[in-house]
């Protein structure tokens, strides 16, 4: 007990001192950035999964191929959630001598649970969210429809045996996918006049759907249950279903996120490492005094550990109260987006938050404290020994272990947190090798000049290790610092440039052989730029390297359903545009006279495919194998057609092929699509525009969200600036005052100290400049899979930021060193 | 504790230290024989350089010897670990210094508390505050050290050594940084206090004045004693 009162008395009598507070407010940063950031990257998360839910209508979705038992629904029901119920089947439309197949789907109040319909008053009149479902004895239907039947709203159509109203164009319908059923055209429906088609007969291929909403935990919990009373013909969906696109997004925006947090955290240990550093080189007198008053050296260690564990308390309580109140503000904002009431935080962050501050400190506080256990009693006889020797592989091995652990927990993405932490180190080492090689060149070039300029050369020379350290300090935060402002802009901007607002918001399907021809020149005769078609044949999986592919094989739900049906194969000579090859090589001469695949990085690892496996596939009754030749990486945000598996031309060529194609159709060309459709009645157009629209949401809010974590990062960036300005301030007071004592004027001290400062900051700065090209250059590269060149203003940025903060330096340090009397300064230097 | 006062309290013998000095070494001590009995004043006295701080660093045990041994109250200093000879300086030792040792971050009063907090003293407070009233300086109980004059530095550290009542103090050049007159007021102190407390006293100094106070002198050149050896 006495010694932890001790502790706490000596932890504030530093504190008064103005010894830890920079200490303190590094952790406090620290602390505060990665709570908020986890509070709100949490909420942030639920929010786009909520986006992405809009995509299936709810946050749950069971479907069956007959009547759900009405167990499902009540159970809902009884646990709070929200439920909608909707039926959809494939039926023919008429109107007078005009029939469609269409895409119909009845719906009762309440549907959609998650997102909203939007209709028009008239094919291409502006839209509005639509207030509920189509009333009794009415019907939405989207434009495609109104123009193969040509019904003008107002009108009635058939329906089965029932005659209903058009009432509305309909633009938008958030649970959309892309399945055969969708790519008809569509029809909404209220399911009261379901009977009075009578469409709905035994035998009919009907899917029934319930969707289900609420509180994440509690639908959590309703899945549990609902999937252990599945029958035959029921399955439940929910967000693993969402569309690749959405899907790439919301990962990279997890990456986004958490690349800042991490930012934070880094720049704060380098703040606290210096802070300790500064700290314990104030403290060896006092700890000489107390060794010599007969303190052992296990209680001094006992006294400062003690000391700064209440430190930690402190400062993890303090940052988690402010990371809560941040997190508050932030959701404020968020709500913009968010309809729904978020659920409460949890305790998690705050415990992440208490974690983290005492990880800190123990692998950038702990190492400097060390070194105080082995400082002499003899220490107050004689000054000039027992300084420390840094023992700095052993700190910096600790320190960096415990950063390694750190950064894969916060980057919760081992890629990313690898690449951030290896890239900051091997600039760290270059930094630091460049810098003393640099200062031991500078040393030859001091003869030269006035009195300032040696003697400012001279304190580089002669504290090469300390100006390697700050210069390595400053450039590392001045990087991070670089990275979060204009490599970061530059970043998301290349990622809003991957999907442009001109990007493919239009796919036709099904295009015959001979139609490319006449498609071509339909485009060409309405002024839209041409198109490239892909070929296209279903196919099914059959075996991979001659063991059976079945559902059984794979455990989850995704797949199986994935390897039950057909897929989507492709044949072609050159490897798309937006494709990249990330193991093997594209086909060679020998690949298309033997045949050969490619397959998708993120299939072949769901399915278990690796290079060289040989892959069998039957199409139309006749079955074919050949070994995978590559793997490609899709760039799924381009909303280019994509293919899962391409195949070698010969392989593919004699079986039947459609075309497919994308482009983008500017808002103004609707009705050509219209004329298409009557051209060619044939073909599928597919409307894409919410999932682009949707895509570019999720970006943006990213971008919101990563503009207020970026604050924090910031705050740390500065803070290890100033620590490490900091880091000589002590022997630069001294110096200064013996100079003045000798008779230097203050202009010739403060220009010694300017030359000196000018050069460690523009070193400083160009690293940094450096440093941050080639992280950003690594990160966009490898872990975002963004293009990214390095923004030029980096080269200015740097320098001018490195000379901006160590010219407030300056000012200050030169006011500290010249303000008192040198008396004072060299009694307090003693 | 000692049991008789016939016995040194502080006694060394043969005690020699060398260091390296570039590619040879530099004798600093040699074969030194010294006892203090218990409540004498000892002033050891030499010009810069003659291994008058290296002997106290070592009759203190704040240095190991190159060879010899000291005896600090029957007790082997240089059989014991350092922690050893800390423990024991907590008992028995207080200190001066040339250059006062307070720390910079603590008032008059917590530096003075600090030798009692050490040793886990709940009266550390109490105790402080008498001695530095006793001292002179009840008015200043909260400055800090930059804000106090040398002299009432010193006498924050004649407080802090005296305020564990020990057995011995160890003084080096209590008036290095001190004018005369200051200086005259800090040993008058020093020596009130000594034999109030009936303190074992080994000053080492190069003023002839502060060490013509002490009962006996020993006097050091070329790291030998030249006189008063006993």
């Amino acid at each position: 007990m006495g010694r932890v009162a001790i502790a706490l008395r000596m932890l504030a009598r530093d504190w008064r001192a103005g010894e830890l507070k920079l200490l303190g407010l590094a952790l406090v940063v620290a602390v505060t950035s990665v709570t908020s950031v986890s509070f709100f990257a949490d909420r942030v998360r639920q929010a786009l999964i909520r986006d992405a839910n809009q995509l299936l209508g709810g946050d749950l979705l069971i479907t069956a191929d007959h009547p759900l038992d009405r167990a499902f629904a009540d159970e809902a029901q009884r646990r709070g959630l929200a439920v909608a119920s909707r039926i959809r089947f494939i039926s023919m439309s008429r109107r007078g001598d005009a029939a469609q197949l269409t895409g119909v789907k009845a719906v009762a109040d309440g549907y959609p649970l998650r997102g909203k319909l939007r209709i028009a008053p008239a094919p291409n009149a502006s839209d509005a969210e639509a207030r509920g479902v189509p009333p009794p004895g009415s019907v939405w239907i989207d434009e495609r429809l109104a123009s193969a039947l040509d019904v003008p709203v107002g009108a009635r159509l058939e329906l089965g045996a029932a005659e209903l109203t058009v009432a509305a164009i309909l633009t938008l319908e958030p649970d959309r996918g892309v399945s055969f059923f969708n790519l008809a055209p569509r029809l909404i429906m209220n399911v009261a006049n379901l009977p009075q088609t009578e469409l709905i007969q035994v035998g009919s291929r009907v899917r029934y759907g319930l969707l289900v909403a609420g509180e994440r935990e509690s639908v959590d919990q309703y899945e549990r249950w609902a999937k252990t009373r599945l029958g035959r013909g029921e399955r439940v969906q929910g967000l693993e279903s969402a569309r690749p696109e959405i899907r790439v997004g919301l990962e990279r925006a997890q990456q986004f996120l958490g690349l800042t947090t991490l930012l934070a955290v880094m720049l704060a240990a380098v703040a606290i490492g210096l802070a300790t550093r500064r700290y314990g080189r104030r403290h060896l007198d006092n700890y000489a005094v107390m060794r010599c008053l007969g303190a052992s050296q296990w209680q001094l260690f006992a006294l400062f550990a003690w000391e700064f564990i209440a430190l930690g308390v402190i400062a993890a309580a303090l940052g988690c109260a402010l990371g809560f109140a941040t997190q508050q503000l932030l959701a404020g904002g968020l709500t913009e987006f968010v309809a729904v009431v978020l659920p409460p935080p949890s305790w998690v962050p705050a415990a992440q938050g208490v974690l983290l501050a005492f990880v800190l400190l123990l692998g950038f506080a702990l190492p400097p404290l060390m070194q105080l256990k082995d400082v002499p009693a003899l220490r107050v006889l004689r000054r000039d020994i027992g300084r420390p020797r840094e023992r700095q592989l052993v700190s910096y091995a600790a320190g960096f272990a415990v950063l390694t652990a750190l950064v894969l927990w916060q980057a919760g993405d081992a890629k990313l947190g690898a690449y951030v932490l290896g890239g900051f180190v091997g600039a760290a080492i270059a930094f630091a090798a460049i810098s003393y090689g640099s200062l031991r060149l500078v040393a030859s070039a001091g003869g030269l000049g006035g009195i300032a300029w040696r003697y400012g050369l001279a304190n580089l020379r002669r504290r090469a290790r300390a100006s390697t350290v700050q210069i390595l300090a400053l450039a590392l935060g001045l990087t991070a610092i670089l990275l979060l402002t204009v490599t970061r802009a530059d970043l998301l901007a290349a990622w809003r440039a991957k999907t442009p607002p001109d990007a493919p918001n239009r796919f036709i399907l099904n295009i015959q052989p001979e139609q490319r021809a006449l498609l071509a020149r339909f485009f060409q005769n309405h002024g839209l730029p041409p198109v490239t078609v892909y070929p296209m044949v279903r196919g099914r999986l059959v075996a991979i390297d001659g063991a059976e592919v079945s559902a059984e094989r794979y455990e989850e739900l995704r797949t199986k359903r994935l390897v039950e049906r057909e897929f989507n194969l492709s044949f072609m000579d050159q490897l798309p545009p937006h494709n990249r090859i990330s193991a093997g090589r594209w086909f060679a001469a020998a690949d298309r006279a033997n045949g050969a695949f490619s397959v998708e990085e993120g299939i072949a690892r769901t399915l278990g495919i690796k290079l060289g496996d040989r892959l069998t596939w039957s199409v139309g009754g006749r079955s074919f194998t050949a070994p995978v030749a590559n793997i490609r990486r899709l760039d799924w945000d381009s909303m280019q057609v994509n293919f899962f598996v391409i195949a070698t031309p010969p392989l593919l060529e004699r079986y039947p092929t459609s075309y497919v194609t994308s482009f983008h159709l500017p808002g103004s060309y609707a009705p050509v699509m219209n004329k298409l459709s009557r051209t060619f009645p044939n073909l599928t157009v597919v409307d894409m525009s919410i999932i682009v629209r949707q895509v570019l949401g999720v970006i943006e809010r990213v971008v919101q969200a990563v503009q207020v974590v970026f604050l924090f990062a910031l705050a740390a960036g500065l803070l290890v600036l100033y620590a490490a300005l900091l880091a000589t301030e002590d022997e630069r007071v001294r110096e200064a005052a013996l100079l003045r004592a000798l008779g230097a004027s203050r202009a010739q001290v403060a220009a010694a100290q300017r030359v000196e400062f000018v050069a460690i900051g523009l070193a400083a700065g160009i690293l940094s400049a450096g440093g941050a090209a080639a992280i950003g250059a690594l990160i966009a590269e490898r872990v975002l899979n963004l293009p990214y060149t390095p923004s030029p203003w980096l080269w200015l940025w740097g320098p001018a930021l490195g000379a901006a903060c160590v010219a407030v330096n300056a000012l200050a340090g030169a006011r500290a060193a010249l303000s008192r009397p040198p008396i004072t300064a060299l009694r307090e230097a003693e | 504790m000692s049991k008789r006062h016939d016995e040194p309290i502080v006694r060394a013998s043969g005690l020699t230290k060398i260091v390296p000095n570039g590619d040879a070494t530099l004798t600093i001590l040699q074969d030194i024989d010294l006892a203090v009995m218990p409540g004498e004043a000892v002033a050891v006295v030499g010009a810069s350089g003659s291994g008058k701080s290296t002997l106290l660093g070592l009759l203190a045990g704040l240095d190991t010897p190159s060879l010899g041994s000291v005896r600090l109250d029957e007790t082997e200093l240089f059989a014991l670990d350092e922690d050893g000879r800390a423990a024991l300086r907590k008992r028995l030792v207080g200190f001066v210094f040339q250059s006062f040792q307070l720390l910079a971050p603590l008032t008059a009063l917590e530096n003075v508390m600090l030798p009692l907090e050490l040793a886990e003293r709940g009266d550390a407070q109490r105790v402080a505050r008498a001695m530095l009233e006793r001292v002179g300086l009840g008015d200043r109980l909260n400055h800090y050290p930059r804000y106090l004059s040398g002299g009432e530095q010193q006498r924050v550290a004649l407080a802090r050594a005296f305020v564990i009542r020990p057995k011995v103090l160890f003084a080096d050049e209590p008036t290095g940084n001190l004018d005369g007159a200051t200086g005259e007021g800090i040993i008058d102190l020093l020596f009130e206090l000594n034999s109030e407390h009936g303190t074992t006293l080994v000053l080492v100094t190069h003023d002839e004045m502060v060490a013509s106070r002490c009962a006996r002198q020993i006097r050091l050149a070329g790291g030998r004693i030249v006189d008063g050896e006993r």
